[in-house]
């Protein structure tokens, strides 16, 4: 994916588990790598912890002019595995497009179908072993860049830490980076094309 | 649109006889029997209660006529009964 | 220039009211506002904002309590949505005709019954008549900027403004924006200067009952009746527009930012076709005119910032050259149509040369509306007149 075009991106998760901040961070990665115009605008119902909620985020080279949902998405980022048996995540993906995943299994043991890139990482266990845990919940909002920008060239590993640091400070710094690099790389990344995975890397 | 000169604000000064002398509206006036009146400052009701506040504080009672309307509600606060009603005419 | 950050609408009006240095707010939570209070309180919590919070029971209340402060001469915030606006409908009467320069934040939101918390205009528009100023922000940087000029405009002219924003669609959405320095806003907006005549030492009588007639008072002076100082309202509010079209200009030469003022267009120069909107919906509508435009239909956007006091001339200047106009909007005066076609129709029935007017409801609670969808039913106007279509609606 290159660096003067635009893009949309859906980001799929649970109501509180990060996905709002997810988004906000990467469109702020986004803006220090030249994007004037970024967006995130979440469509959840009112504040329900736990269902499902989608946030909607564009970036493009030129202020952004429309709020409207987005409906063909370059790319989907998804927070938590679980949700692919509630949310049809891969609906409407671009045809090339991007699909990101929070995940210990592989894109042939998610099943997933389609012609579209398949980025999986287990950011649940790298934000677990960054320490990057509050009330015993795992924090996911910082690791699922990991694979976003592993699988992507126009934010920049640099631009996404310079939004964690923009957030974060301290310890909690310290453990957020980590988590997102471990996840950036452990990432794997497969090409979909119609009914079969075929693994390249 | 012209200048107008009307204030914006709907302000003023208070001052005795705001609403004009109410006196006027009186048909029944009330009347003290200052022996019935316990005289003490800890009942004083008939002055809290005025809504036109023209009883004084002070004993002898005195009420400013100018500005009673006469609503009688000094005579029916009154614990002593001390305040009657009359016809004017 | 000031600092660009990555933030909502709310986060943008809690900055501006703090950047305006406001000294009284009182505001009670209701979604999608809540954040604006949230921050606020945060804000004066923490020593960063020098302002008294007013926590009450109601929005009546938080009306009240702000017309109060700024009879006194305070600089006052409030900030409110939908259901918690209407049951200000009293104290936003009472506010203007106090003739007390209140900034509100109004976050546009559909009205129960059935419950909504999704994003139209219904609200702000059920409050047209309540003697506010309205304007209509399409994003979060012409919100702090709008709040800004908002103080300045109100304190110029002593009329309550409501600062709108869409809720959700921007209240809640984060885009970069550039929050100016405190030097500037301070230049920009000097501190208030106490006109209530109010001293706090002598007793004073605030809005007494007055007659129909002028009478004199007990000193002997002539008030006037209730009818002229609703007349000197009516006169202000319509004088308002050249302030906001001053205010807006000085705006820009401090701030390198203008929004136009009342009214602005977008490829009007040319346009033989119009869409006009207000909120966010006109800018989308922007991006529905670059696909019209792209399609060799010469369309372009008049975008209402000011909806109250009604820019009728400068509405009618742009809408007497074009073939059609169609008109887009979250609301509907129930029995008749949306309420910015009826008011435009009228302004234009002054004009000699009239365009085709359509006008479509759209996008109520929340209902997603698109640019190519814009693009489509403006087509359809082009055509032919519409007359009060709702758009993407079973039934």
């Amino acid at each position: 994916m290159k660096s003067h075009q635009s893009y949309e991106i859906i980001w799929h998760g649970r109501g509180g588990q990060g996905a709002v901040t997810a988004a906000k961070m990467f469109t702020e990665a986004a803006y220090y790598a030249g994007f004037k115009g970024v967006s995130a605008k979440p469509t959840y119902f009112s504040e329900r912890r736990g269902a499902p909620v989608s946030i909607h985020t564009r970036i493009s080279p030129e202020p952004i002019r429309t709020f409207s949902n987005v409906l063909f998405p370059d790319i989907a980022v998804v927070l938590d595995d679980n949700l692919l048996e509630m949310v049809n995540v891969t609906a409407n993906i671009k045809t090339g497009g991007l699909i990101v995943i929070n995940s210990s299994k592989s894109a042939y043991d998610l099943e997933l179908r389609g012609r579209f890139t398949v980025a999986i990482s287990d950011a649940y266990h790298c934000s677990e072993a960054a320490g990057l845990i509050i009330e015993g919940n795992v924090l996911v909002s910082t690791s699922i860049l990991g694979p976003l920008v592993a699988a992507t060239n126009f934010v920049g590993l640099d631009n996404v830490q310079k939004a964690i640091q923009h957030k974060f400070k301290g310890k909690s710094l310290e453990r957020n980076l980590k988590a997102m690099e471990l996840a950036f790389e452990k990432t794997t990344i497969v090409e979909l094309d119609n009914m079969s995975a075929v693994a390249q890397g | 649109m012209s200048k107008n000169s009307t204030p914006i604000r709907t302000v003023s000064t208070p001052a005795e006889g705001e609403a004009g002398k109410t006196g006027d509206w009186r048909s029944q006036t009330p009347k003290i029997d200052h022996e019935k009146c316990s005289q003490k400052d800890s009942c004083l009701l008939c002055w809290l209660y005025c809504p036109d506040g023209v009883i004084s504080a002070t004993f002898p009672l005195e009420i400013n006529l100018t500005y009673c309307k006469g609503c009688g509600i000094c005579a029916e606060e009154c614990p002593r009964k001390a305040i009657e009603m009359v016809d004017d005419k | 220039m000031g600092q660009i950050e990555i933030i909502t609408a709310n986060t943008a009006a809690a900055i501006a009211a703090k950047l305006c240095r406001v000294q009284v707010i009182s505001a009670y939570p209701i979604t999608p506002q809540t954040p604006v209070t949230e921050e606020l309180a945060a804000m004066v919590e923490s020593g960063d904002l020098k302002a008294e919070y007013i926590t009450v029971e109601s929005e009546h209340s938080a009306l009240a309590s702000v017309v109060a402060a700024s009879q006194v001469g305070a600089r006052v915030f409030t900030a409110t949505s939908a259901n918690g606006l209407l049951y200000m409908h009293e104290m936003l009467h009472w506010a203007a005709g106090s003739r007390v320069p209140i900034v509100m934040a109004c976050v546009n939101r559909g009205v129960g019954a059935p419950w909504t918390i999704l994003n139209d205009q219904q609200d702000t528009i059920a409050q047209r008549d309540t003697g506010w100023i309205q304007m209509y922000c399409r994003n979060s940087q012409e919100v702090i900027d709008t709040m800004i000029q908002a103080y300045r405009i109100a304190e110029q002219i002593q009329i309550p403004i409501m600062v709108c924003y869409d809720g959700f669609i921007l209240s809640h959405a984060s885009t970069p924006v550039d929050v100016p320095f405190q030097d500037e806003v301070d230049r920009f907006l000097p501190s208030l200067e106490d006109r209530s005549g109010i001293d706090g030492k002598t007793p004073m009588n605030v809005n007494p009952l007055i007659l129909s007639d002028p009478r004199p008072d007990a000193n002997g002076v002539l008030m006037p009746g209730y009818m002229e100082f609703r007349y000197r309202l009516q006169q202000d509010i319509l004088g308002s527009l050249e302030a906001i079209q001053s205010v807006d200009s000085e705006f820009q030469d401090t701030f390198g930012r203008s929004w136009g003022g009342s009214v602005w267009g977008y490829h009007m120069d040319d346009a033989e076709h119009a869409i006009v909107s207000m909120g966010s919906l006109a800018s989308e509508c922007t991006v529905a005119v670059d696909q019209l435009r792209s399609e060799g239909i010469k369309a372009g956007v008049v975008g209402v910032r000011v909806y109250r006091p009604f820019p009728s001339s400068q509405i009618v200047e742009l809408l007497s050259g074009v073939r059609t106009a169609t008109f887009f909007e979250k609301d509907v005066s129930y029995g008749y149509q949306g309420a910015l076609a009826m008011d435009a129709k009228a302004a234009m029935y002054e004009s000699k040369s009239r365009p085709e007017i359509s006008s479509y409801v759209v996008g109520l609670g929340g209902r997603d509306v698109r640019p190519e969808q814009l693009a489509e039913a403006t087509l359809k106007c082009v055509k032919g007149p519409v007359q009060h279509c709702w758009l993407n609606v079973s039934g």
